[in-house]
């Protein structure tokens, strides 16, 4: 890996790169998957590439490449060069990066339990065994569960001379319910909606999900959402468990503050921002209790936005974003650093294999945990809370927002009354987050993993980390998505 | 890649005990340029060959995957499907291998678009940025080209084959407090006209500066081409007989039954002219046209092979790669047109909404079929038959159950390209009722 990485590299800086970083990548995944008592899927893949990154005549070119004998590497290395160059035909300023040092390292990520030396069958064996739990329900109609694991060893070598060797293993698994009743479809999952929990660990995470135990107490609700009131339309103080306002975090503070994003790089797909430059360090983005980070650190956690280098040979960083509700932070890379007045990136480029280039993309972006308790939080005359995303949809520039989730519960002074089905809110980024009225403590924070977030054109799929504890909101509107 | 590729699979099973296997190659060169105020600033050309094999032992089946074609690298994903396969439970329901059938060549591969080079595609995006930065506004988007390879063996003989190329241009121009958008796809990049694309774009943005704020309610609107693709587009998946089966389509207890106006008439048809993709499924099986609603009811549904067998009908040839949960779905979809210009809807409104595309389109619930999402980049107030101003961008929620039934007139149907979900052909429709639930700020 290190050599086609280094002759790669030699081949590019023959041809005059002015810059270039290579990412060679080997990367292994599992996935299995149980439908009604059967296999619904079963597969390993395996894959291996070269991307390679230039700058050339003040321009990028980015040539990728799985033919990686010596004949393959120096047509991609002369491709890219060809690339960076055509650019100069719609060229307005020549592109600078920030200063980076150089690293040698090697790394990789923590684990247990590495979920390649499970045998099959056993974790067909806990599937099947979570089916049968949810199937026990006779009103459930459809019960899948899943689990996914992805190695990733990726070499990155620069002309800084940087090399930096790095393993990443995720794991991810969950299960969900879906009962079908008289003209009507309702679901619960657990741990969380769209394959459950996802962190950058081995095999343990599975045991630690308890997924088995769970499992009677989520085909339940399912059934039960039924005949459950519809969710009430009208403004409502919002409790949101933490795996809600994971996702809350992700499309309302993770997305809008994307320098790249800011400056105009996604105006034709994933879209811009609300945020301006000049509201760095004067917009208030939240209420004075809503303390934001990016941290890609090991210390904040298995993540899936944890490393130890981006994919431009940056290290690791904790940054905060929002310190008690004032915006303090973008996320950055070497070439966009300059246009918030910093010296260096803070390590953000990610790109999600081989064959596509790194982008500005989400570390773990988390809502540090509040001084409340739980009852805290719950201590009001009237609320709703609500548990797990079921959709989700914000516009281009992360104003207007709109999630539904799988479940909810009306909460009179302090405590779980009837449960609600259908439930919905929406919003408008800022005024939401400054509506934060508590918000729980470390004990009730979770590092959820978000394992299929979209940017980029052609897209790139990457998992983000958004640790969380319940939070409350007051007076946001509700029910919304079936306003009549 | 090896010419003789699968009869290595084949070998390397046989050495392992295993005669039936099934392979899928895909191979594929895609290049994009990328531009965002008024530069290329991301440019880019990815190159890869996938074989995916899939044995089927005793009623077993698993899939691996790799992109090491060497011998070793064809032997080892041979027997790593076998082991994985061999660990599973038998299933009673999965069908054997498919047998040959006569597949007709759809032909879609154009040299004009295969042998583009980046130099072709930064002039054409220099040409497209000059039409829109010539207007004072900024421009952003793509330019991409490519060629993609799929073949299809297995043991029994498949020998399926397809072959095709894809441009795809798109652009948004913005103008301070206003944007407008333009995209257009095709297997022949001659097809696309990037500057008529941006000039299109720059009237959408100029015509929609300084929006008003209408507001939230219900509207008549008319819905250009993309916007109709991503909204209603969402819907097919649910045109599946594993979903019906599986408890998890809106059309369960619903099949046969008026559900749309009868101006409303869907299929779906991989050798339409308009179309792009195999005529073939991952299974192999020929690609058969189907009705999915006629004047609004809804008529046939797409089966892969097992669950066509468990439902006792014949099979339709839209299966995914096995194994896989979700069974099949139709994805060369054909919405029939009507005779009536987007002009013409305008001229015929005295107070509606023209909307350009539709954005973050997600599942509110999923069997009233209700979306929620917002309009983009270039949403104009219709007034006594003229575009008035532009509008601030809404957010909808609507049942698609109610919005197809509420459809006053159609445009002649078009290849139409977006971005939440595969390009469709489909007309513009002018729709009464539709439920804009909030405004946005801009």
């Amino acid at each position: 890996m290190k050599d086609l990485a280094l002759r790669a590299l030699d081949a590019v800086a023959r041809r005059g790169a002015t810059y270039a970083d290579i990412r060679a990548v080997d990367s292994r995944e599992r996935a299995f998957s149980t439908k009604n008592g059967k296999i619904g899927h079963l597969s390993i893949a395996e894959s291996q590439g070269i991307g390679i990154r230039v700058l050339a005549d003040g321009c990028w070119g980015f040539a990728a490449t799985d033919r990686l004998t010596p004949a393959g590497i120096e047509a991609a290395a002369a491709l890219a060069l060809r690339i960076a160059r055509a650019g100069t035909l719609a060229r307005t300023h020549e592109v600078a990066l920030a200063p980076e040092e150089k690293y040698q390292a090697v790394w990789t990520s923590p684990m247990q339990v590495d979920p390649f030396t499970v045998p099959v069958d056993r974790c067909l064996a806990v599937l099947m065994a979570v089916d049968q739990e949810l199937r026990h329900n006779p009103g459930v109609s459809l019960a899948e569960a899943s689990m996914q694991f992805e190695k990733r060893r990726q070499v990155f070598v620069s002309t800084l001379g940087s090399v930096i060797d790095q393993t990443r293993c995720l794991s991810g698994a969950g299960f969900s319910a879906l009962s079908y009743h008289d003209g009507e479809i309702q679901k619960r999952s657990f741990p969380n909606s769209f394959g459950g929990q996802f962190q950058l660990k081995g095999y343990e995470l599975v045991d630690e999900l308890r997924l088995v135990e769970n499992a009677p107490r989520i085909a339940e609700e399912a059934v039960a959402l039924h005949s459950a009131a519809q969710c009430p339309e009208g403004e409502s103080d919002l409790i949101l468990d933490s795996t809600q306002l994971g996702l809350q975090i992700h499309e309302s503070i993770g997305h809008p503050i994307e320098l790249d994003r800011v400056l105009g790089s996604e105006a034709n797909y994933a879209g811009m921002s609300f945020l301006t430059l000049d509201q760095l360090n004067h917009l208030r983005y939240g209420s004075d209790i809503v303390n934001v980070v990016c941290d890609a650190r090991q210390q904040h956690g298995p993540g899936l936005g944890t490393f130890a280098f981006d994919d431009e040979g940056v290290p690791a960083q904790g940054n905060d974003i929002i310190r008690h509700g004032r915006f303090v932070g973008y996320m950055t890379s070497r070439e966009t650093a300059a246009a918030v007045g910093a010296a260096r990136s803070n390590g953000c480029m990610r790109a999600d294999g081989w064959a596509r280039l790194p982008l500005i993309r989400m570390t773990n972006v988390s809502l540090e945990p509040g001084e409340q308790t739980l009852e805290e939080v719950f201590d009001v005359d009237r609320a709703i809370y609500m548990e797990t995303n079921r959709s989700w949809s914000i516009d281009d520039k992360r104003y207007n927002f709109q999630f539904g989730c799988e479940i909810a519960w009306e909460i009179r002074h302090g405590k779980r009354t009837r449960m609600l089905k259908n439930p919905s809110y929406s919003g408008i980024s800022t005024e939401f987050w400054n509506a934060c009225a508590a918000i729980a403590g470390r004990e009730h924070w979770t590092l959820w993993g978000v394992p299929n977030c979209g940017k980029g054109q052609p897209e790139q799929v990457i998992g983000t980390g958004h640790g969380a504890s319940p939070a409350r909101f007051r007076k946001i509107k509700v029910g919304s998505a079936y306003v009549a | 890649m090896p010419d003789d590729l699968f009869q290595q699979v084949l070998d390397a099973a046989r050495a392992l005990g295993v005669t039936g296997i099934e392979a899928i190659v895909s191979e594929e060169t895609q290049a994009l340029t990328r531009f965002a105020n008024d530069a290329i600033h991301q440019n880019v050309c990815e190159q890869s060959t996938q074989l995916s094999v899939r044995p089927v032992i005793d009623g077993r089946t698993a899939r691996a995957t790799t992109n090491r074609l060497d011998g070793d690298g064809i032997r080892r994903v041979v027997a790593e499907a076998i082991a994985i396969t061999r660990l599973t439970e038998r299933d009673a329901d999965l069908p054997p291998l498919a047998e040959p059938s006569e597949i007709e060549d759809v032909p879609r591969y154009f040299d004009s678009t295969a042998r583009a080079t980046p130099e072709d595609r930064a002039q054409a995006v220099a040409e497209a940025i000059h039409a829109v930065s010539s207007e004072g506004q900024t421009a952003a988007g793509i330019y991409s080209t490519g060629e993609s390879r799929f073949a299809l063996y297995n043991s029994r003989g498949v020998a399926a084959s397809y072959r095709e190329t894809m441009a795809r241009f798109s652009i948004t121009a913005m103008a301070g407090d206003s944007s407008g958008w333009a995209k257009a796809s095709a297997c022949d990049r001659r097809a696309l006209d990037p500057v008529a694309l941006a000039r299109s774009a720059a009237r959408k943005a100029d015509g929609s500066r300084h929006p008003r704020e209408l507001p939230a309610g219900r509207y008549t609107v008319i819905l250009e081409p993309a916007a109709v693709l991503d909204l209603v587009g969402q819907m097919f998946m649910d045109f599946s007989g594993t979903a019906l089966a599986d408890g998890r389509s809106f059309l369960k207890d619903r099949v046969g039954r008026k559900l749309f106006g009868e101006n409303i008439t869907i299929h779906d048809d991989a050798r339409h002219p308009l179309q792009s993709g195999a005529a073939f499924d991952a299974e192999g099986v020929p690609r058969r046209r189907l009705t999915l609603v006629d004047a609004g009811v809804v008529r046939e549904i797409a089966w892969c092979r097992q669950a066509a067998a468990l439902a006792g009908v014949p099979a339709t040839g839209h299966g995914f790669p096995l194994p896989n949960e979700i069974g099949e779905a139709p994805m060369n979809i054909v919405i029939a047109g009507g005779d009536t210009s987007v002009e013409e809807m305008v001229a015929a409104t005295s107070r509606g909404v023209l909307v350009t595309r539709l954005w973050y389109i997600r599942e509110v619930d999923p069997y009233e079929k209700i979306f929620t999402g917002m309009t983009r980049d270039g949403t104009f107030l219709v007034e006594d038959g003229k575009v008035s101003a532009g509008v601030r961008n809404f957010r909808f929620n609507v049942g698609l159950l109610e919005m197809l039934s509420n459809v006053e007139a159609l445009s002649r149907a078009v290849r139409a390209s977006g971005e939440e979900t595969f390009d469709m052909v489909a007309p513009a429709m002018k729709v009464r009722g539709f439920n804009f639930t909030e405004v946005t700020r801009f």
